[in-house]
């Protein structure tokens, strides 16, 4: 059902973690639908300089959380934006189709952490 | 070195073939070619290889003759043949069905299909065991209720029916009782005329015969309006040439069934319960889905806070380990189990469910390997999960 890629990833997930001084956290998902996940980003001069993230979800939730981390690290937060769920399954080597929807959140949860990092900074937290 | 260990536990969603099986249905798909409706004598040695199985059947379930065996393509046809027919010649004397929110999809689907066709419909509940709730069912058994229809035990989490108390309640408002005994025959003795069915669904391949084949039991008096139209065999119930060799598969499957049911079903009761205490005892926050003591003897349904099934049955199919779960991820739809919440799960718990089903090769040395290897998958689990508590994160 799923490529070696994905369970490459599912077996030895990059970067599983939390960042308790993170700059910008990203939660997306539900519980109830089954998937749930957390990225949590560092950023110095615009640059992601480190990623992790916490998922609750079936195997494609797992691999695409920790596909995204690989894809962004180290990225400008504007080449950070334009990663896609596309990006993210076309790196797996592609997703079953019905987990196309429900499971590939991960280009999302991103998003949400570096737009949670970017509302800080128009605060002056940073 | 030594060969990937291979642990099937998925047996409620396909059985192997009892070798036995086979030998007997060999000679039916190298030789025979008799249509059991033809006079002469190669069709009427086939008719004879179609009643023998007839009867084994019959046997099984203590049906009253073996006339009220129907065979058919399988659990599905039968629930649809059960259901729609019955609906279909009673219409007159009310339209409205009843089933309880546990049924397999193969009776909630023509259930729901009586629906467009005018019926009115009901999905009663059941408690947290999964137990039908009776006074729910004797209050909404109407004058114009034509048929129920329930599970005999439920394969995903094996709850047990009292079917006979159920029995009692329909026939007090002379409505008519199809079972849907897929998942239980074979495992706990079925005696129609004890239990008071009507009609009874069974399968082939749940009790190790081959696919696309199984039984609908109707009661003599019962009548069901045919589905398919053809030549009029099987009492004109179900029209088409029987498939021989599958329903000497079918009757040989049932012969073994009756003699070893109780030795096996001893067996596994035994290696159910140790497995369901090896799952649970080592991990906290694990818990019995169903009843720990009326449920089918291969079911063991369990559950882990905090973490998802099909991330759990990835990690068991890396360590040679094959089960089910009740999380939508395995399914085409985003929703977990409609039985698991209807037994009053939250969505999370239901997505955090595991099934095994236990078969003939499973051994105490298969029941302690998951056991050994479980606890270290929901850790692994449960680190990367946002909704694990602190406390168990070291």
């Amino acid at each position: 059902m799923y490529s070696e890629k994905v369970m490459d990833h599912f077996k030895n997930p990059r970067n599983v973690g939390e960042i308790p001084d993170a700059d910008g956290v990203g939660t997306v998902g539900n519980p109830v639908c089954g998937d749930l996940m957390t990225i949590y980003i560092k950023v110095k001069d615009n640059r992601l300089t480190d990623i992790k993230f916490k998922t609750f979800g079936c195997g494609s939730a797992i691999a695409t959380s920790s596909m995204i981390t690989e894809l962004a690290k180290g990225k400008t937060l504007e080449e950070a934006l334009k990663i896609t769920r596309a990006n993210v399954a076309d790196s797996l080597g592609g997703l079953p189709p019905v987990k196309m929807h429900c499971s590939n959140l991960a280009a999302d949860a991103l998003h949400a952490a570096i737009e949670d990092y970017n509302k800080k900074c128009a605060f002056g937290a940073k | 070195m030594s060969e990937k260990r291979r642990i099937y536990m998925d047996h409620a969603a396909g059985k192997p073939v009892d070798p036995r099986v086979v030998e007997a249905m060999l000679p039916h798909m190298r030789n025979a070619c008799g249509n059991p409706s033809a006079l002469h004598a190669f069709g009427q040695d086939a008719k004879h290889a179609l009643e023998t199985a007839r009867m084994k059947v019959a046997e099984l379930i203590n049906a009253e003759k073996k006339e009220s065996i129907i065979f058919t393509s399988g659990a599905t046809e039968s629930n649809n043949l059960a259901i729609k027919g019955v609906a279909g010649r009673y219409k007159d004397k009310g339209k409205r069905v009843l089933t309880s929110s546990i049924e397999h999809i193969s009776v909630v689907n023509p259930v729901k299909y009586l629906i467009t066709r005018g019926f009115e419909t009901l999905f009663l509940p059941v408690d947290q065991y999964g137990f039908l709730k009776q006074e729910t069912l004797e209050k909404e058994l109407t004058d114009t209720t034509i048929l129920v229809t329930i599970v005999y035990a439920n394969s995903e989490i094996g709850t047990i029916q009292h079917i006979k108390e159920i029995s009692r309640i329909v026939h007090n408002k002379n409505a008519v009782l199809h079972v849907d005994a897929t998942a239980a025959c074979a495992q706990v003795p079925i005696d129609v005329q004890r239990d008071g069915i009507d009609l009874l669904t069974i399968s082939s391949n749940d009790m190790y015969g081959p696919r696309g084949v199984g039984a609908l039991y109707v009661k003599e008096g019962i009548r069901v309006e045919p589905m398919f139209h053809g030549g009029g065999q099987e009492r004109g119930l179900r029209s088409g040439t029987e498939n021989i060799a599958g329903i000497v598969g079918f009757g040989k499957a049932t012969e073994i069934a009756e003699k070893e049911m109780q030795t096996e079903a001893k067996r596994l009761v035994e290696l159910r319960n140790r497995m369901v205490d090896g799952l649970l005892k080592p991990v906290p926050h694990s818990f019995l889905n169903g009843h720990s003591t009326e449920r089918l003897p291969d079911n063991v349904s369990v559950r882990y806070s905090f973490i998802e099934g099909e991330s759990m049955l990835l990690s068991l199919d890396l360590e040679g380990v094959y089960a089910s779960s009740g999380s939508a991820c395995t399914a085409k739809t985003l929703e977990p189990s409609h039985v698991l919440l209807a037994i009053g799960l939250k969505h999370e718990e239901a997505h955090g469910s595991l099934m095994f089903t236990l078969g003939r090769q499973n051994t105490i040395e298969d029941v302690d390997y998951v056991a050994s290897v479980m606890p270290s998958i929901v850790k692994r689990l449960r680190m990367m999960s946002p909704l694990t508590p602190g406390e168990l994160k070291m």
